[in-house]
């Protein structure tokens, strides 16, 4: 069976409330069949929008949904066949745990031996076997949120929905769901739309990213991509920690361009969202990029002086000093050989130019 | 277990139980002086007028202690022929010393209670007893009128003997303990409590139920609106509230009447006729109509705050997980506001069951209630034992209400606010 790669398509989707800001412009999305995607940005970048949207909730202003290639955008809600883990849960108070999950079988008519069976098999999907007939109040934060999902899944939809589903809970908690989650992705195999705003929980759980910023997409590709290689300033800096240098390309050429600072330094970088000399540019370099007295020779060799120092245990993250940069973090490892890192030292540091990508100035 | 479990001491060696009792006992006091002011209002404001109303229900001292000869010479009568020379004696002492006392009026008034004509016959005794010679008492008093001959008469007067009676109750429910001692109905043309019971709890039960139906949906648009539309709305709800009761009632009677806005525009819309305009008002269209106006805000504001409290991701999820608007509805929202209906169909049904003001300037006579028959009582007959009887029962159907309710539904479901 050759699964889709159009399973789930957003076309040319705008959103508005009140008819004077788009909240979601111009959406084109495709989304495989098993594929679980996640859609990262901070709040109010139109990603829970496009949520609702497919889910039936709110209609597109403008463009088309398909699912499994058929329009969706006047289907109500109940006829879509998506589940949805809410942001709260939303487990009904009213209902014990087995009636919760049996609540999508009973309105699809399902019969008694059918609804236990499958309740059964959700319920020991999430490891709850046993707790059918608790209510709700009754269980932990996590125990509910793996009702909610069980729910969602319990009636066996094409695609399933998950808006910040482990906002609530703690932090060990929330590590040990992301890993319960996609476990159960990986073995059932349905299509998961997750939407989170925790750059982590996308980077450990998701076949590929979605990055909004401002209703639009700004980058959408695999976690690894995402991370080693931004595409613009906005990614670089909302995914994980970065350096920036401020400055202007003065020579570029293939796969390498020279950018003044604003400090007067020069530094040799990967020209990416660059074409010509002039054109103002952000270089984003990764901390675990850059190394202290680095026996190889690279590109970028400069010295720094340290400002702060802050233990990890298993690494130190260093403050520099450099090139008029007063926040240029280093990770050092800890190891026997690291240690002149003293407040106030100066110390070499140096990296590629491929890792320093020159990106757009924002 | 327990045996071997030794008592816990804190490190001075006193036992646990006690330095907290001592620990915590400031905090007690404390806590019971500032409620004390609102005990004693309870107390005076609360319970010692309900104790009060009881013990005068049933109270009847009053003619036992103006006939003390009388009741004693009686105790030996069996009550099925005319009495004795004996206790006509003595009610002629009894009586000689009411009017002595000039508080003959009293005894007349409760006998006439009793049974119909007592009074014309008491005050016929009274103006023909000064001319009385000693003696033969019985032929003297049966003299003055014939009524004095009559066993009835005198059976009621037996029957009011008991220091404590349960007549009142009985009264209240058309009914009364004949010459035999047993309880049986009063005649048919006499029957007018059992209607107003009937007829009270009636209104009050249709007026719960549209007073439920209208503040419903009310409600549920007030907790789901955006603020700023769900303010004025409430204002909208509670602008009535903040009505004196009596303008509001009155306002009904303004365009309820025959030639009121209501009957104008039924008139100009062709639905009636305009000889023949249907009255709305001195019945129980008016009472229902005003009743549950006057009583919607006390349906609106628990299901509102019951409604409030649901997340609308709850109706969302029943939705996505399949189920239609109706079915999300009907199985998810609505089981989750049972609690506000509860409070809200218990306080209007409360409310309504003891309503006053509204049926009496609007019910007419179809449309009065049995609080109306108590402030009758009250203010024109005086027989204040009689309106403490209705009184009780009332709240003794309130307090069954409420007990019933607790077994149905359970009180800890109930939730105002």
């Amino acid at each position: 069976m050759s699964k889709n790669s159009q399973f789930v398509k957003f076309d040319k989707v705008d959103k508005s409330y009140d008819g004077k800001v788009l909240v979601v412009k111009d959406l084109n999305l495709d989304i495989a069949e098993g594929e679980f995607i996640t859609m990262l940005g901070p709040s109010g970048s139109g990603k829970t929008t496009c949520l609702m949207m497919l889910a039936g909730f709110e209609t597109p202003t403008n463009g088309e949904i398909y699912l499994d290639s058929n329009p969706i955008s006047n289907i109500p809600p109940h006829k879509r066949g998506i589940g949805m883990v809410f942001q709260n849960y939303a487990l009904f108070p009213h209902m014990t745990v087995y009636e919760n999950l049996a609540f999508p079988l009973r309105v699809r008519k399902v019969s008694k031996d059918d609804i236990d069976k499958k309740v059964d098999k959700a319920l020991s999907m999430v490891s709850l076997t046993g707790f059918e007939n608790r209510m709700p109040g009754q269980l932990s934060g996590g125990q509910q949120q793996r009702v909610a999902v069980a729910r969602a899944l319990v009636f066996d939809p094409a695609v399933v929905l998950m808006d910040e589903p482990l906002g609530a809970l703690d932090k060990n908690l929330r590590e040990s769901m992301q890993y319960e989650i996609k476990h159960i992705h990986e073995s059932i195999g349905v299509t998961v739309v997750y939407v989170t705003h925790d750059q982590g929980e996308a980077l450990t759980m998701s076949n590929r990213i979605a990055v909004f910023n401002d209703g639009k997409v700004q980058q959408l590709s695999s976690p690894d991509k995402l991370y080693e290689e931004p595409v613009n300033s906005f990614v670089a800096e909302f995914i994980g920690e970065n350096n920036r240098f401020a400055g202007q390309v003065t020579e570029i050429s293939n796969n390498k361009c020279k950018v003044k600072l604003d400090s007067g330094s020069e530094i040799v970088a990967n020209p990416i969202a660059v074409k010509s000399n002039g054109e103002k540019t952000m270089v984003s370099l990764r901390p675990e990029r850059a190394l202290i007295n680095s026996k190889e020779k690279m590109e970028n060799n400069f010295k720094g002086k340290i400002e702060e120092v802050i233990y990890h245990g298993d690494h130190t993250r260093v403050r520099l000093d450099l090139l008029g940069n007063k926040e240029f973090i280093l990770k050092v490892p800890n190891s026997s050989a690291n240690m002149e890192i003293k407040l106030g030292n100066q110390i070499n540091v140096s990296w590629n130019s491929f890792d320093a990508r020159a990106l757009d100035p924002k | 277990m327990s045996s071997e479990t030794k008592k816990i001491l804190t490190t001075d060696g006193i036992p646990l139980e006690e330095s907290l009792k001592k620990a915590e006992k400031k905090n007690k006091l404390k806590a019971f002086l500032l409620v004390c002011p609102l005990l004693l209002f309870l107390i005076i404001t609360y319970v010692f007028p309900i104790g009060d109303m009881l013990f005068r229900s049933i109270d009847d001292r009053m003619v036992t202690n103006m006939l003390p000869k009388t009741y004693k010479a009686m105790e030996k009568w069996d009550g099925k022929d005319l009495p004795d020379e004996e206790v006509f004696e003595a009610f002629y002492l009894d009586y000689k010393k009411l009017v002595e006392e000039k508080t003959f009026g009293k005894l007349a008034t409760q006998l006439n209670y009793e049974k119909n004509g007592f009074k014309s016959i008491l005050k016929k005794l009274k103006r023909k007893m000064k001319k009385f010679e000693e003696g033969n008492y019985k032929e003297q008093i049966m003299g003055v009128h014939k009524r004095w001959a009559n066993v009835e008469y005198w059976r009621a007067l037996k029957r009011r003997a008991p220091a404590y009676s349960y007549s009142k109750y009985l009264k209240g429910v058309d009914m009364y303990e004949n010459e035999d001692g047993k309880i049986v109905q009063v005649p048919e043309d006499r029957r007018v409590h059992k209607i107003l019971w009937v007829r009270t709890v009636e209104v009050a039960f249709f007026v719960t139920v549209l007073c439920f139906l209208m503040a419903y949906p009310i409600a549920h648009l007030l907790a789901t609106l955006p603020m700023k539309y769900s303010n004025l709305l409430m204002i909208c709800v509670l602008l009535p509230f903040w009505t004196s009761l009596l303008v509001r009632t009155a306002s009904w009677m303004i365009l309820l009447q025959q030639q009121g806005i209501v009957n104008d525009f039924f008139v100009w819309i062709g639905l009636v006729s305009d000889e023949n305009r249907p009255e709305m008002m001195y019945n129980k269209t008016g009472t229902y109509v005003a009743m549950t106006q006057i009583l919607l805000p006390f349906m609106v504001l628990p299901l509102y705050s019951v409604m409030k409290t649901i997340s609308p991701s709850l109706m969302r999820a029943g939705k996505s997980l399949g189920g239609t608007p109706f079915v999300a509805f009907w199985k998810v929202y609505f089981p989750l506001t049972i609690p506000g209906i509860g409070a809200g169909c218990l306080l209007v049904f409360i409310l309504a069951i003891g309503y006053y003001i509204t049926p009496a300037l609007v019910g007419g006579a179809s449309g009065t209630l049995i609080s109306n028959q108590i402030a009758f009582h009250m203010k024109s007959t005086l027989d204040w034992s009689f309106a403490s009887a209705m009184g009780l029962m009332l709240l003794t159907g309130v307090l069954a209400i409420y007990w019933v309710y607790n077994k149905l539904v359970g009180v800890d479901n109930i939730k105002l606010g």
